[in-house]
């Protein structure tokens, strides 16, 4: 039979073609006949659009058309939805203001669309669009969430700039733990804003084709089946089955690319006017501007605790930025995403979190890697930690006071964990990290001039969303399942389709290790499908850690209506009872005999079925299966971060990372660790590099990777990793995803790291060598 | 404005109409359908247009197609062998992960190849510096760094 594939560590099937550049992304795609649009874009973060002059811009050679938000108004393209309705304190829904594609009678945010060229050449189209003039009435903008509800209101539905005001907890309960409290530890913070910058920009290549009356449409999208849905019954009012939604290879997603977009709208719109295919390709100074940010909190949180630091209460108060616009899941990242782990790994009773959302004149913010569980365990890790200093305990003692050791357990703030061992993985990661020796290592640094400091982060994450019946009771507008399909074909291979989409997380390899360890199959059997709404029955895509989860359940549901009736057949083909056979991967076998079939042979029989219980059965062997999850899962981990900040500059290295995480069953130990690598490093970027910036008048002054430093090769370590695991208790696969950990967990580690160095009680993010610097000046 | 442009790509000779203002990379992308060269920001920081210009790696965003008239240029696409072999560099990558969405890979790997001619045994420090030039987002540089590493000493021992 051979050693199983779960856990193994199989080279990827997808690297030969990127290796090889023969990847098929969205701006590689050339479509005969090809025409390019340009946006022309607000330069005001807030204005009233008075004129659009685009004549010119039309006559230039090789302009086809220019087109603005008239022309959808007219056309009745409907704006743009969003996907969760949350509902505020009050029992009101949120406020929901009009989305258009292109701008109608304002622009609310700098970059946002007022009109767009389209040529014949992307060089044709650029040169017109900066010949279309627009007479804009600039009025004030705000982009401090802090400020916005005393701003200019940015829609005439919110006069006040609150989206809603919502909350989750005991407020009762919460106040009285606080007066009985021996300590309480206050932190304000701000969970600074991120752009998260996907190697790959965005790009949108859409065709309408007047023999079929239907269109397809290339869009580097985490979710085509979605970015379909949305589009088709939300804004164009077309069949979904007139339109074919494709993305193909995507470099990176983030979150970023989850969302149904204005440029996708409108070149899909354009091309049937056109009756021509109308491609957008980013430039990187558009994603910058107009890609959806992510975090933006500003919190003040605080933690009650017992004189021995056994934590009481938690109370937060987070006024959370929305920017201008309502992007597909914008409201339930600072709420439902967010207010629901603030118990984080620990049994604190009671627990209350209020949440003010803001529009501001800033791109619109939606989830990005770890989407509002980065910012909850921010809360809660540093809270800890700082409690630990202020009541002079150890900050690794603190934690094992308080530490969940009985599952299921039931949080304040809704959640049920299944399972988890917290302490393991804490253990774990003190051993790999020698803390023991910490001491040892900051006098070596001293020497060197430099500052060292050690930081904790337990954190823990809610992913594989989501039992839809449970979304749908928070605002969910959508289900949250997911959906597989497993095609064998006659001569023993199998095409699997899964609605989650892979944009670096490696499902073709993961999701075929699945397949063929289940079906004795080798890998090379085992193809795997994704992307393309025409080949794909379904799908919900793929963010919030859910694939494996939640598209690898769907797979093996899948799987198990094959296995049932390859018995049968099996059964009929050895002439026993169906309940005599045994299968285990690849081998239908009469219980106690050596009387068996391979899976080939049956496969086989199902195609040709000559020997084959016609009368009972249909021929085929193609199952699929919708799987819609009973709970969330509950990644849970420990991460140790040791800085070095030099005495003069301020200038700050992380000089080991190490990161013990619980992702339950693990498929493919290489593709995980990979996982890991990129959230560590897109945490350590949001600790000490990353913060996107506007200015007062709401100009984005990091509007460049000039400006806005995500990390290079040398601003990160090799990290070093292990795993403990809990099995999930409520999937088959015992899987519990990985994706967003990194993300989620190091900032915290990093910060309370560095806060341990300069022996302060708060230091912003990102931790620039500037503002290290400033504090170590202010503290002498 | 168009001009003529010849230069070898991939080692076969190649001539197109370009504009003064044409980059390089729109030349290797657009016309030559090289698609493997990608474009991943506007201000030469990302490194996802590395190729090779007379044997050294540049960011082929940074030239216009004209400054590159006579000249030899090597693609990702002319790594690997005519039978599909992937170069020991390839192989390294794909043997320790160093690629998640493929798309800053090619850069990676030109500038690599480049770095690896006159570093037959890197170390880590060495090879996160020669990196300055290539950004990734999906893989924290820890498997590409290995990946290095490992292809620029299989490179130097197949010498």
């Amino acid at each position: 039979m051979g050693a199983s594939l779960i856990g193994a560590r199989v080279e990827r099937k997808e690297d030969y073609r990127f290796l090889t550049g023969s990847g098929q992304y969205t701006d590689d795609v050339a479509l005969p006949g090809q025409t390019y649009a340009a946006f022309v874009r607000s330069p005001h973060a807030h204005a009233v659009v008075k004129k659009i002059d685009f004549q010119k811009a039309k006559n230039q050679e090789g302009v086809l058309a220019v087109y603005t938000g008239a022309d959808l108004a007219n056309a009745k393209v409907g704006g743009l939805p969003c996907g969760w309705l949350i509902t505020d304190v009050n029992g009101q829904p949120m406020k929901e203001p009009p989305y258009p594609s292109l701008a109608q009678g304002k622009v609310r945010h700098v970059g946002e669309r007022v009109a767009v060229v389209i040529a014949e050449t992307l060089a044709q189209a650029r040169d017109a669009a900066e010949l279309v003039q627009v007479d804009y009435e600039v009025l004030p903008a705000v982009v401090d969430p802090k400020k916005a509800s005393s701003s200019k209101p940015i829609h005439d539905i919110a006069p006040d700039n609150t989206c809603y005001v919502w909350a989750l907890g005991d407020k009762a309960a919460v106040d009285a733990a606080f007066a009985q409290a021996a300590h309480v530890t206050k932190l304000d913070f701000v969970n600074n804003r991120l752009i998260p910058n996907a190697i790959e920009p965005r790009s949108a290549n859409a065709v309408y084709s007047r023999a079929s009356q239907d269109y397809t449409l290339y869009v580097a999208s985490q979710n085509p089946h979605v970015e379909r849905l949305l589009m088709t019954a939300f804004v164009l009012g077309l069949p979904e089955s007139k339109v074919r939604v494709v993305a193909p290879d995507v470099g990176g997603g983030f979150g970023s690319k989850i969302y149904l977009y204005p440029e996708d709208v409108v070149v899909t719109w354009a091309s049937k006017q056109l009756n021509r295919a109308v491609k957008w390709t980013a430039e990187r100074s558009e994603s910058f501007l107009s890609d959806a940010h992510g975090r933006d909190h500003v919190t003040t949180a605080e933690l009650a605790l017992d004189k021995d630091g056994k934590f009481l209460a938690m109370r937060v108060k987070t006024t959370a930025n929305l920017g201008a616009y309502l992007s597909t899941f914008s409201s339930c990242i600072p709420t439902i995403l967010y207010a629901t782990l603030l118990a984080g790994q620990y049994t604190t009773p009671v627990i209350y979190c209020e949440v003010t959302s803001v529009f501001t004149n800033t791109a619109p913010v939606d989830a990005y890697r770890g989407a509002g569980r980065p910012e909850a365990t921010y809360v809660v890790e540093r809270l800890v930690e700082t409690a630990a200093r202020e009541m002079k305990l150890d900050p690794v003692e603190i934690r094992r006071r308080n530490f969940i050791r009985q599952f299921p357990y039931q949080t304040p703030v809704a959640l049920c964990y299944d399972t988890g061992n917290y302490e393991a993985t804490l253990d774990a990661a003190l051993k790999m990290a020698d803390v023991g020796n910490f001491n040892k290592r900051k006098e070596e640094s001293a020497k060197r001039g430099k500052l060292r400091g050690l930081g904790y982060a337990c954190y823990i994450e809610a992913c594989g969303i989501a039992p839809s019946n449970v979304a749908g009771s928070l605002g969910a507008r959508a289900g949250l399942f997911e959906a597989g399909e497993v095609r064998v074909h006659p001569t023993g291979t199998v095409t699997v389709f899964t609605g989650s989409h892979a944009h670096g997380q490696g499902h073709e390899t993961t999701f075929a290790q699945v397949v063929a360890d289940r079906l004795g199959l080798p890998m090379e059997a085992v193809e795997i499908v994704h992307g393309d709404t025409s080949k794909v029955l379904f799908g919900m895509g793929t963010y919030g850690s859910r694939s494996i989860a939640v598209g690898g359940t769907a797979i093996v549901k899948a799987l198990d209506k094959i296995v049932a009736k390859g018995k049968k057949i099996a059964a009929h083909l050895l002439e026993a009872s169906e309940a005599d056979i045994e299968y285990d991967r690849g081998e239908f076998r009469v219980a106690g005999t050596d009387k068996k079939k391979m899976f080939g042979e049956v496969a086989f029989a199902a195609y040709v079925p000559h020997n084959y219980p016609l009368d009972k059965l249909e021929p085929g062997l193609n199952e699929n299966a919708f799987y819609d999850p009973t709970n969330f899962t509950f990644p849970a981990g420990s991460y140790v971060c040791e800085v070095e900040i030099d005495r003069d500059t301020g200038a700050t290295q992380v000089a080991a990372f190490t990161a013990v995480d619980d992702f339950g069953k693990i498929i493919n130990p290489m593709i995980v660790e990979g996982q890991v690598h990129g959230g560590l490093t897109q945490g350590i970027g949001q600790a000490l590099t990353e913060g996107c910036q506007y200015d007062d008048s709401g100009q984005l002054l990091t509007g460049s990777f000039a400006d806005y430093c995500i990390p290079r090769a040398g601003d990160v370590p090799q990290f070093q990793l292990d795993t403990r695991e809990t099995p999930c208790t409520h999937n088959p696969l015992g899987v519990k995803g990985c994706g967003e950990a990194g993300a989620i967990g190091a900032p915290a580690a990093v910060m309370n790291a560095i806060t341990d160095a300069l022996g302060v009680k708060d230091i912003p993010m990102p931790a620039t060598a500037q503002t290290i610097w400033r504090s170590m000046q202010k503290a002498a | 404005m168009t001009v003529t442009v010849s230069m070898k790509v991939n080692g076969k000779p190649v001539s197109a109409q370009v504009e003064e203002r044409t980059l390089l990379v729109t030349l290797i992308r657009e016309q030559l359908r090289l698609t493997g060269t990608h474009v991943g920001c506007d201000t030469a920081q990302c490194g996802a247009c590395t190729v090779h210009m007379n044997g050294k790696a540049i960011k082929s965003c940074s030239i216009v197609a004209m400054q590159a008239e006579g000249a030899e240029i090597l693609t990702i696409e002319g790594v690997a062998k005519p039978d599909g072999t992937l170069h020991p560099m390839q192989a390294a990558f794909k043997e320790h992960h160093g690629l998640q969405c493929g798309f800053c890979t090619p850069g990676m790997v030109m500038n690599a190849l480049d770095f690896a001619k006159s570093h037959p045994s890197p170390s880590e420090q060495e090879v996160r510096e020669s990196l300055e030039g290539n950004l990734c987002r999906c893989t924290g540089y820890h498997n590409i760094v290995k990946s290095i590493m490992a292809g620029a000493r299989t490179m130097a021992g197949s010498k």
